[in-house]
């Protein structure tokens, strides 16, 4: 368990001249679910992006199974294992939901029928929805098809990017268990998160992110209890 | 009546290049929202590299038949090559640059091509040979359609089928679907976006090709400028069918021809082109997203 599958040492992103991410570590073992909390612009999703590729790193590391992935074009990062479910879900709207979920196993000769199975057990609504345009489903389950779709890619880490963001509240915890299930078959999750309280207990590790540096970090137990963490995150009063 | 349904025909044909030439400027814009003016410049260069080829292997015993797959096989390799350096060179060190810089560039490759095929092949109407079909022509109620005219119509309706297959069905077809929703999206499926702007302007180039040589085999007389004149009817074709829209620039593209040929053939060939700016003007207003319009997804 103590293997690290992603290890990230002192990545420095940055938008022109404006650093969002000013020198961060941290890491994600083998089978772990590490969540990543902050408030809005504090570098949450620039993270993720620079880890899928998206974003160029102004310096520092991101080493993936030993290797280091810091100039891998995002195209291949997937075929790697890291695939990632985006902030704002961004479903395409106009293919069917079908579409969307075996454009997910794009890198695979063909799309796996056993993730495919098990992603409609995980999610039934998709299944009935499956010939629908993705556009017209509703937040959630467009969430539940963006993390499908990362599914598909049949991932070691699987990057969650605030995947609770305007969703109706029975569904937020109808992902959070479903996350949990996920991971409970051995893939490895890296969940960013706002809503600190559902992050933190599902999650085994946490770093709050504020403004471009770890600030905190640590197990998941001891930052719910934080009084730091608390007064910021958990809106109670220290 | 005969006069009706004989623009009909005529127009079809004419929709038919019109329709070719309209896919290559929609499909680029669809994925990078770029209006590609080099591309009726490729248009015009693919006629003039038709011409030198149909005239090399003219001569040469080879069955006629077999010459005109040839000329279109290697126009369409040749223009696809073209294609592939103009976004290379052109484009790609632009793709995160202004929009406006991307226009500037492609107007410079288009106008660079132009005189490119000025200087070489000279400023002077160049002919295509008459005899590259037979004469054979059939009479269907009323209206005359030339062996030419019925391969045109031919070629485009099985050019556009395979493309809507390609597109549809296929799993880079898919993709290329997903990259001009969301690039961002899909380079996290593991799509190489940059391959599949290749793919497109090869796609684009490969259409644009054959509508070039209609345009020689059809109107046989060429010139440098047909690239701006063809390629401004493709690009309102494009428009009025919904740029970015597939299926849009087949149906702008076979308007568009119906319309040139009935204002043609009812009204004048000298009034055809202004009615056309009135038609875009009008759709413009009434329908800024072009007739088929933008797909979008609604929630029910």
């Amino acid at each position: 368990m103590s293997e690290n599958l992603l290890e990230v040492k002192d990545l420095v992103v940055s938008y022109g001249s404006i650093e969002a991410i000013k020198g961060i570590s941290f890491d994600v073992k083998k089978g772990e679910i590490v969540s990543i909390l902050g408030a809005n612009g504090a570098g949450k999703t620039t993270t993720l992006r620079t880890l899928s590729g998206l974003l160029k790193s102004k310096s520092g590391q991101i080493i993936y199974e030993g290797t280091d992935i810091t100039k891998v074009p995002a195209h291949k990062i997937v075929a790697m294992g890291i695939s990632q479910s985006p902030e704002g879900r961004q479903v395409f709207g106009t293919l069917t939901v079908e579409e969307n979920i075996r454009l997910g196993a794009y890198t695979k000769k063909r799309a796996d029928k056993e993730t495919q199975e098990w992603i409609y057990e995980l999610f039934p609504r998709l299944l009935e929805r499956r010939k629908q345009l993705a556009g017209t489903l509703s937040g959630g389950e467009q969430q539940m098809l963006a993390i499908s779709r990362a599914l598909m890619a049949q991932p070691q880490l699987l990057l969650l990017d605030e995947p609770s963001l305007g969703i109706a509240p029975i569904l937020v915890n109808m992902i959070f268990q479903a996350i949990n299930k996920i991971a409970s078959t051995g893939v490895t999750v890296l969940l960013v998160e706002q809503n600190a309280k559902a992050a933190l207990k599902l999650a085994d590790r946490g770093y709050v992110l504020d403004v471009g540096h770890v600030t905190i970090k640590g197990n998941a137990k001891d930052l719910l209890n934080d009084p730091k963490v608390q007064e910021a995150y958990l809106g109670k009063k220290g | 009546m005969d006069i009706f349904i004989q623009q009909i025909v005529n127009g079809l044909t004419i929709g038919s290049i019109f329709a070719l030439v309209a896919l290559g400027y929609t499909m680029v814009y669809g994925v990078m929202k770029l209006i590609n003016f080099a591309h009726g410049d490729m248009v015009a260069l693919s006629a003039y590299v038709g011409l030198v080829l149909y005239t090399q292997f003219v001569g040469s015993g080879m069955p006629q038949a077999f010459i005109i797959i040839l000329v279109f096989l290697i126009t369409a390799l040749i223009i696809a090559a073209a294609g592939v350096i103009l976004e290379r060179l052109a484009y790609r060190p632009l793709r995160n640059a202004p929009r406006l810089s991307a226009v500037v560039s492609a107007l410079g490759a288009s106008m660079l091509i132009q005189n490119g095929i000025m200087l070489y092949w000279g400023p002077n109407i160049l002919t295509f040979p008459i005899g590259i079909f037979p004469e054979t022509s059939w009479v269907i109620f009323g209206a005359t359609i030339t062996f030419i005219q019925a391969f045109m119509l031919i070629l485009t309706v099985v050019l556009m089928v395979s493309l809507t297959m390609f597109i549809n069905f296929t799993k880079y077809g898919t993709a290329i679907r997903a990259s001009s929703i969301n690039q961002d999206a899909a380079k996290l499926m593991g799509i190489n976006v940059n391959m599949v702007v290749t793919i497109i302007f090869i796609i684009g180039a490969v259409l644009g090709s054959v509508g070039g040589l209609f345009i020689g085999i059809y109107y046989r007389g060429i010139e440098f400028t047909l690239g701006w004149n063809y390629g401004l009817s493709a690009f309102i074709a494009a428009i009025l069918g919904g740029i970015g829209n597939i299926p849009g620039s087949m149906v702008g593209g076979y308007l568009l021809g119906l319309f040139t040929a009935l204002i043609s053939g009812y009204v004048s060939s000298v009034w055809a082109e202004a009615f056309t700016y009135i038609l875009l003007i009008v759709i413009l207003i009434f329908r800024p997203t072009g007739i088929l319009g933008e797909r979008v997804a609604e929630k029910v």
